[in-house]
């Protein structure tokens, strides 16, 4: 590879580094994102409560985060649709055109 | 960089090998499906960037067991988990898409190099 | 894929472990209240049984398993997760809000079931749409 693109590419892990030193360490239990009690410890506190599962990703997934959940399987089934709509495009009259 | 920082803040230094990886393949490649590749390898290190954020020392994973009870210290964030989880799948799709457009770009100029389509798309010969 | 040449090993193993990967992956399914796992997960291991047969024995698996069979099956679980979440609708509630379905229950119940059946959809939904990408991609698109 030539040395100006790997110049390029070191300067920009220099940087991603550089503002990395601000986030929390690996495995900080006073993290903010851990802390913040209306969100991650209610999920944590009151998965059980609220839905019987035990499990705590299963219940947040499909139940307190269900739109989510709805609006990425509508994305799945669009981009499958869209794969075979692009690959079927025919004029008419045979022979295959990619506009 | 400080000691502490190297210590503690490991995986950040993988997650940085990783995007720059992914960040080459896309920008200093010219074939169309080595692009494809790096944007699949850095959009893996954006999820582990996402995943190492829920880990909490000495717990466990965010099945309540019944010894454990309800304590939030004692297991690890679900909800990183589940952001990761809707955005491989979406990931998938991506690509699944990207290499059918690249298949009708294979067909319709017979080549996968970038600069020989841009050309092709300048000057239609 | 249209294999090449035949090869009894890879035709004989491929037909004995497919029933095996699909019979696991709906155990993981079903069982996502309990442990790690639920639709995303159970459907990407059904495409990938789906695939293992389209590789190893080619042309035969297109008559089990039609390409045409795929795309409408992630259809209808992405129609039976919709109406999942309709339902609550006609008795007051919000959208996607288990608990108002049914008017009378305990919303704790209805919320179990709920996710119970939205992650079976899921599944299906996931199982259908990735293996018609790759019939898609495989084929280019001609039958």
């Amino acid at each position: 590879m030539r040395f100006s693109a790997l110049a390029l590419m070191a300067l920009m892990g220099a940087v991603l580094l550089w503002g990395a030193r601000d986030l929390p360490h690996r495995g900080d239990p006073n993290s903010p994102a851990a802390t913040h009690e209306s969100v991650s410890i209610y999920y944590i506190e009151n998965a059980y409560l609220d839905t019987h599962t035990p499990n705590m990703v299963t219940a947040v997934l499909a139940d307190y985060r269900g739109f989510d959940t709805f609006g990425e399987a509508v994305v799945v089934v669009t981009a499958a649709l869209s794969c075979l709509l692009i690959l079927r495009m025919r004029k008419p009259g045979g022979g295959a055109e990619g506009s | 960089m400080t000691a502490n920082f190297l210590i503690s803040g490991y995986p950040y230094f993988l997650i940085t090998v990783l995007m720059v990886i992914g960040m080459y393949g896309m920008a200093m490649k010219r074939n169309l499906l080595k692009k494809i590749v790096g944007m699949t390898v850095f959009q893996t290190a954006i999820y582990l960037l996402y995943i190492q954020g829920a880990t909490k020392i000495g717990a466990t994973i965010p099945v309540r067991s019944a010894e454990i009870g309800t304590d939030a210290a004692l297991y690890i964030n679900p909800l990183p988990q589940v952001i990761v989880l809707t955005a491989i799948v979406v990931g998938v799709a991506t690509t699944g898409v990207a290499l059918s457009l690249l298949l009708l770009i294979q067909r319709r100029f017979g080549t996968l190099d970038e600069t020989a389509i841009l050309e092709e798309l300048r000057d239609p010969a | 894929m249209t294999s090449r040449y035949d090869s009894l090993f890879l035709d004989t193993v491929a037909k004995a472990i497919v029933p095996l990967i699909q019979i696991f992956a709906f155990y993981v399914i079903t069982h996502g209240h309990y442990s790690p796992g639920g639709g995303f997960q159970g459907g990407v291991m059904l495409a990938a049984s789906i695939v293992l047969l389209r590789i190893s024995i080619g042309a035969e698996s297109f008559k089990r398993f039609p390409p045409n069979a795929a795309i409408v099956i992630a259809g209808v679980g992405a129609l039976c997760f919709a109406m999942i979440g309709f339902l609550p609708l006609f008795s007051g509630g919000n959208f996607l809000e288990y608990g108002a379905a049914i008017p009378g229950m305990d919303p704790v119940t209805l919320r179990y079931w709920g996710i119970f059946f939205a992650e079976l959809c899921i599944g299906f939904l996931v199982w259908g749409a990735l293996v018609a990408i790759y019939d898609a991609l495989v084929t280019g698109g001609e039958e």
